[in-house]
């Protein structure tokens, strides 16, 4: 990494883990799923630095554009949500234990798996960034020896959701 | 432009940052500048249109109106409303314009000239255009007006809705390019790809016009009927902001329409490396074209209703944009291009010279796909506007016959007031 690239990574950095101490720390619900945006604008930062642009596209869309937006929803939606002056869970030392430990199993896992190397760093520099990945990514969720099984059950349980939903939305008639 | 500046004794990293931080601001004026220009030809042809003038008092054919309006909006009061959420109030309009300048950064004006030429442009334009919807729902909330309120979230139920088909329908030309790259696309469009899918390209446009907001689905902004909505705190620039990014995204649902669906640069072969500019002119001018027909639409159609607007995404351009997606899809898969064989052709003299001639060998190549995709997509037109038909004939037969009761029920409770 030269210079520059460590200047977007600090940069970055500072917008996931700012925005997510941001929407820990917040009082006002609705700020905090808008913290939520920028942090998760940072991870597809980083998946961008990561050559997978793909990734950083999806990021933005689905997260960014469908998930928050579905927060604020249920968050406008809900009464009495907004203007919470206490903080409403009593056990958040739990929640911190939780939380740091599912951080250490994931770096120790990082780490280890990459054996000795910077997992941060991208194995092929930048500038590189191909089509080939994507279409990489293409053949693996078809391919009968790699992902077809997952990608398939991910289908089917999508699929249930959606019949589910509108079984739900539809009510009595 | 980096080997110049490396040349005058820069380091290699800063001349990089340098330069692409110059061209994303020479891109992004461009944008913001061209708008100025499309504004006021915008209300000069819909002057035309409605049998009006148009502007004509500030500079030669009124050129001038959109600066003096643009320093009326500056110097106008700026009012934030009380109990506003300040911070999210003040940032909204500059994400909505934001979302819709950086869609920019990967349009091919010509075969070189691009912003980024990105693998995942189409996937890149629509997460950028989804950051639009977010920003109505910040304008809307943060504005803290029940009404502005309820606007916005009018606004995100015919945004989201609308992505569905857009999505679908860029689907298309993805998977006849082979690639997700703008610049890809215009490459594999030999024969332009209106002529490939035409059903997909409506739906294109279509859906692009409800996501812009523009008539006839401008009930995002219908000052009579129904208060403006979202957007009706704001005063002075930031309204301001508000209509410009609604402009500028009509200038650029043009643009995508035709690198999309239009052949981009392609211009009888023309537009290739060493013709730049000629691309350039050739994508502003195939712009322009369909910019002049949202134009007409605006001008000549009245607002639809909320309830139609949905019903009309979700019953008809939904399913029409899914079994295109698989008509095209099993089309495409039937014949695959063959530029050997095209060449051959092509070598071959007679017609074949003639046409590669033309159109350069891809488009002897594309042609057998080309066609069967066409006479494919015509034929669902025909069985989809049947269906809408019928539809539409059954749905003004339940209306007359409700409108039928209704009277024949007044005439039995209150005959006095029926014979008024």
């Amino acid at each position: 990494m030269n210079w520059l690239e460590w200047g977007f990574f600090g940069v970055l950095t500072i917008l996931v883990i700012g925005g997510g101490l941001a929407v820990v720390l917040n009082r006002n619900l609705f700020h905090s799923a808008l913290w939520l945006i920028v942090s998760l604008f940072g991870v597809a930062g980083l998946f961008v630095m990561l050559s997978a642009p793909f990734l950083a596209a999806v990021q933005v869309l689905v997260y960014i554009g469908a998930i928050v937006i579905l927060i604020i929803f249920a968050i406008m939606l809900t009464r009495r949500m907004m203007g919470i002056s206490e903080a409403p869970n009593s056990q958040w030392t739990l929640g911190l234990a939780a939380a740091a430990l599912t951080f250490l199993v994931i770096a120790m896992t990082l780490v280890l798996a990459s054996n000795g190397a910077n997992p941060l760093i991208p194995r092929e520099p930048l500038t590189q960034i191909g089509g080939e990945s994507l279409r990489d990514l293409g053949v693996a969720l078809v391919d009968l020896n790699q992902y077809v099984l997952p990608f398939l059950l991910a289908s089917v349980l999508l699929e249930a959701a959606m019949v589910g939903a509108i079984v739900l939305a539809r009510g009595e008639e | 432009m980096v080997d110049s500046l490396v040349n005058l004794g820069w380091n290699r990293d800063v001349a990089f940052f340098v330069a692409s931080l110059l061209g994303a601001v020479v891109l992004a004026s461009f944008g913001l500048v061209w708008i100025i220009f499309a504004i006021w030809l915008e209300r000069k042809l819909a002057g035309r249109i409605q049998d009006r003038i148009g502007p004509n008092r500030a500079g030669p054919y009124g050129l001038f109106q959109t600066f003096a309006d643009l320093f009326k909006l500056i110097t106008k009061e700026d009012i934030t409303p009380a109990g506003a959420d300040r911070h999210i109030y003040n940032i909204a309009p500059i994400m909505v314009v934001a979302s819709i300048v950086l869609i920019f950064a990967v349009i091919p004006f010509s075969a070189t000239w691009v912003g980024a030429d990105l693998n995942i442009g189409v996937l890149y334009f629509i997460a950028v255009g989804s950051l639009a919807t977010l920003a109505i729902m910040l304008a809307g909330w943060g504005s803290n007006n029940k009404y502005a309120l309820l606007g916005a979230f009018r606004v995100i139920a015919a945004l989201i809705s609308y992505e569905v088909p857009m999505i679908l329908s860029v689907a298309v030309p993805v998977l006849l390019a082979g690639t997700m790259s703008m610049q890809g696309i215009v490459h594999g469009q030999s024969i332009a790809y209106i002529f490939v899918a035409p059903v997909s390209a409506f739906i294109f446009f279509v859906s692009q016009l409800a996501e812009a907001g523009r008539s006839p689905f401008d009930l995002i902004e219908a000052e009579s009927e129904i208060i403006a909505g979202y957007n009706i705190e704001y005063s002075g620039m930031k309204f301001g902001m508000f209509m410009a990014s609604e402009f500028i995204h009509a200038f650029v649902i043009s643009l995508l329409t035709v690198i999309l669906f239009l052949g981009g640069w392609q211009f009888l072969g023309a537009g290739h490396p060493g013709s730049e500019l000629f691309g350039f002119i050739v994508v502003m001018g195939k712009a322009m074209l369909v910019y002049f027909v949202v134009i007409l639409i605006r001008s000549t159609t009245p607002r639809i209703r909320i309830d139609h607007m949905m019903a009309f995404n979700w019953k008809f351009l939904v399913p029409l944009a899914l079994v295109n997606l698989i008509v095209v899809a099993f089309c495409a898969r039937i014949f695959v291009p063959d530029y050997a064989a095209a060449q051959a052709v092509a070598d071959g003299g007679g017609l074949g010279a003639f046409l590669a001639g033309m159109f350069g060998v891809g488009f002897i190549a594309e042609l057998p796909r080309a066609a069967l995709c066409l006479v494919a997509n015509i034929g669902l037109w025909v069985v989809a506007s049947r269906l809408l038909r019928q539809y539409s004939d059954q749905e003004r037969d339940r209306v007359r016959q409700l409108i039928q009761e209704r009277r024949d029920q007044r005439g039995q409770t209150a005959p006095a007031a029926a014979g008024r």
